[in-house]
């Protein structure tokens, strides 16, 4: 409004900046990757200008962590062999606070549709590919920050500050920040509404988080809970984490059968690089769909 | 209030020039586009020239949108064959992406980055030279007249910057041809008119050939050419001044208490046939100054004002379709299935 278009009419015409005559390279792989880079960096700069939503997607971790931890505690006393519930949560918080920022990253996808700029993106001389793949590690990324945040609470929950420990956890949530992206932008390549996508979201992050046994050890549950919960992407995200802490803490041999037991598999216990490599072979497989249905829509 | 005279010194010298020269920017060769039943596009044939100002002009519906995104390898034609910059827009895809710009009839702008993070972030998908994109931007930019606010996000600016601004960013890569949907549409008439100045000077600054679609008859003015489209066919291809002159009528408004009896009365003594527009009775006779005296004479009703004016595009628009643009528009038929290809295009997939 400040510019008015008499002025503007008097800028155009006055005597300028000589003729800039650009050329646009034929596509190569250096172009992609320069593209690539450019819609990653794109999320981080929205990121880093809505510091409204680093605090709600915050929220809803942050309830679980204090809220249901400490509202709890004096029941699940006698079951936790005096390790606080809130150490034993936090694992699985530090996981879904990734996730929850990694969907709203997917969600993107969703709002450039909705306000265009996607055409914007879609029309460049590049291929469809770079732009999933600059989202999901944009959104892997900017989940990664907001992880950080979440570590940085440790201490709140009586876990340690061991560098290896920070640096473990950082790793692992990289991998499921990317893994969940890539779920996310797959469902919201297909999803031409905001609402709808939050909709799918809340039907499927949920069930999700609350079957991983973030909030609940994983052995010697209901049958049909433990088929679901062997199913449930996001057990194996939740499982080294825990495994990884629990490492770092000084806690009884009774209190580490009971609350970290591991995930098995018809009695067989899954190892952690193979777990972590569930989530990554996943990440990669939905990171494969969601560029194949985007290159086939529109 | 579109006062053209001033900018109109350069239209007429423009005509026919073809800068850059490499054959024609623009071929189209049969080109359909069908859309399930609906025939949306139904083969058009046209040239247009290196360094050209090409209107495409034609009421809401006619097809306009759908060619040019065919142009701009957004749609696959069903038929046909066109090629845009020396290539061809279904088999060298990407060539013709490298040499166009685009500015959508609906906004594609971030509105949380900046203008200039816009214009960058265009520059790096097209992989523009670094050390140019600053330079690139600056001039853009200044050409606009939104250097000053570059930095500002785009959230806060009015509705013609950001027109602007879409225009500047579909200039960042020096594209050889620019395709403009409605590059004015639901602005006020000053903005409009600052925005054709913009397209002027970008002819007259930059090797450049200028492809646009507007349902504005008075803007199609201001190109060198202009093809009218309606029903998904084009009806008249020439330059402006030489489709009105063709008509070969001037435009008469008279004034009467009882339209339809004058209507009546000008088909049965003058075999002219008279239409209501805007309340008044509207028709078209050869040499219109010298009609008044007759009709003042022969004419039984009393006539309270009458005017003679030179033909408009939109009495081309009439003589070619037997409507106004603005009827057409009006037309429930048309508006129907301009729905129905709105419902389709959203969920068209290829």
């Amino acid at each position: 409004m400040t510019t008015t278009a008499p002025s503007a009419v008097t800028e155009a015409l006055e005597p300028q900046t000589p003729v800039v005559r650009v050329h646009v390279p034929k596509r190569s792989l250096a172009s992609e990757l320069r593209a690539i880079k450019i819609v990653w960096r794109r999320e981080l700069i929205r990121y880093r200008s809505d510091r409204l939503r680093m605090v709600t997607t915050l929220v809803q971790p942050l309830l679980f962590l204090f809220v249901l931890g400490a509202g709890l505690q004096s029941i699940a006393r006698f079951g936790t062999h005096g390790v606080s519930l809130k150490t034993f949560i936090y694992p699985g918080i530090l996981c879904i606070s990734v996730m929850f920022t990694a969907m709203f990253s997917a969600a993107s996808i969703v709002w450039d549709r909705e306000f265009g700029f996607l055409r914007e993106m879609m029309v460049a001389p590049i291929r469809r590919s770079s732009i999933v793949v600059g989202k999901c590690l944009g959104g892997a990324t900017v989940a990664g920050f907001q992880g950080l945040i979440v570590i940085a609470l440790a201490g709140l929950v009586h876990v340690p500050y061991d560098p290896l420990l920070l640096l473990g956890i950082f790793l692992l949530q990289l991998a499921l920040a990317f893994a969940i992206t890539a779920f996310g932008v797959m469902i919201a390549v297909r999803i031409k509404q905001m609402q709808s996508f939050m909709g799918v979201m809340q039907m499927v992050v949920m069930p999700m988080f609350f079957i991983s046994g973030a909030l609940f050890p994983v052995a010697g549950l209901p049958a049909w809970l433990a088929v679901l919960n062997r199913l449930d992407p996001l057990t194996y995200a939740v499982d080294p984490m825990r495994r990884l802490v629990f490492n770092h803490l000084t806690i009884s041999p009774a209190a580490r059968r009971v609350l970290d037991p591991g995930v098995t598999w018809w009695s067989w216990h899954v190892p952690v690089l193979l777990e972590v490599g569930v989530i990554i072979a996943l990440g990669l497989g939905m990171l494969g769909i969601a560029i194949w249905e985007f290159s086939t829509t529109e | 209030m579109l006062d053209r005279v001033t900018f109109g010194a350069g239209m007429a010298s423009a005509e026919g020039n073809s800068r850059g020269g490499h054959g024609p920017a623009i071929e189209v060769r049969g080109l359909i586009k069908n859309f399930d039943e609906i025939q949306a596009v139904r083969g058009v044939d046209f040239e247009v020239a290196a360094g050209e100002v090409f209107g495409f002009l034609g009421p809401n519906g006619a097809g306009k949108t759908t060619t040019i995104n065919m142009l701009c390898t957004l749609a696959h034609p069903t038929a046909g064959s066109a090629r845009v910059a020396g290539h061809d827009v279904v088999r060298e895809r990407d060539d013709v992406r490298r040499n166009i710009g685009l500015v959508f009839q609906d906004p594609t702008l971030d509105t949380y980055l900046s203008g200039a993070e816009n214009l960058r972030m265009h520059a790096e998908l097209y992989g523009v030279e670094r050390r140019l994109v600053g330079p690139r931007m600056e001039q853009v930019l200044k050409m606009v007249g939104l250097w000053q606010r570059r930095d500002s996000p785009v959230g806060t600016y009015s509705g013609g910057m950001r027109r602007r601004l879409e225009i500047a960013r579909g200039l960042m890569h020096s594209p050889r041809v620019l395709f403009l949907d409605e590059p004015t549409i639901g602005l006020d008439p000053q903005t409009r008119r600052s925005i054709w100045t913009y397209i002027r000077e970008l002819k007259e600054r930059e090797e450049i050939t200028i492809f646009m679609t507007t349902h504005y008859m008075d803007e199609a003015e201001w190109c060198d050419r202009i093809a009218i489209m309606d029903h998904g066919e084009i009806v008249a291809l020439d330059a402006p001044e030489a489709l009105k002159a063709a008509i070969g009528t001037d435009r008469v408004t008279i004034h009467t208490d009882d339209n339809a009896r004058a209507i009546a009365e000008l088909s049965e003594r003058f075999g002219v046939e008279a239409r209501i527009s805007e309340g008044a009775v509207v028709f078209g006779v050869p040499e219109g100054e010298a009609f008044v005296p007759r009709l003042f004479a022969e004419l039984d009703i009393p006539i309270r004002a009458v005017s003679v004016s030179r033909p408009t595009l939109d009495d081309v628009f009439m003589s070619y379709t037997g409507t106004t643009i603005r009827d057409a528009e009006e037309d429930q038929a048309v508006n129907r299935s301009r729905q129905m290809m709105r419902v389709m295009h959203g969920g068209a997939r290829r």
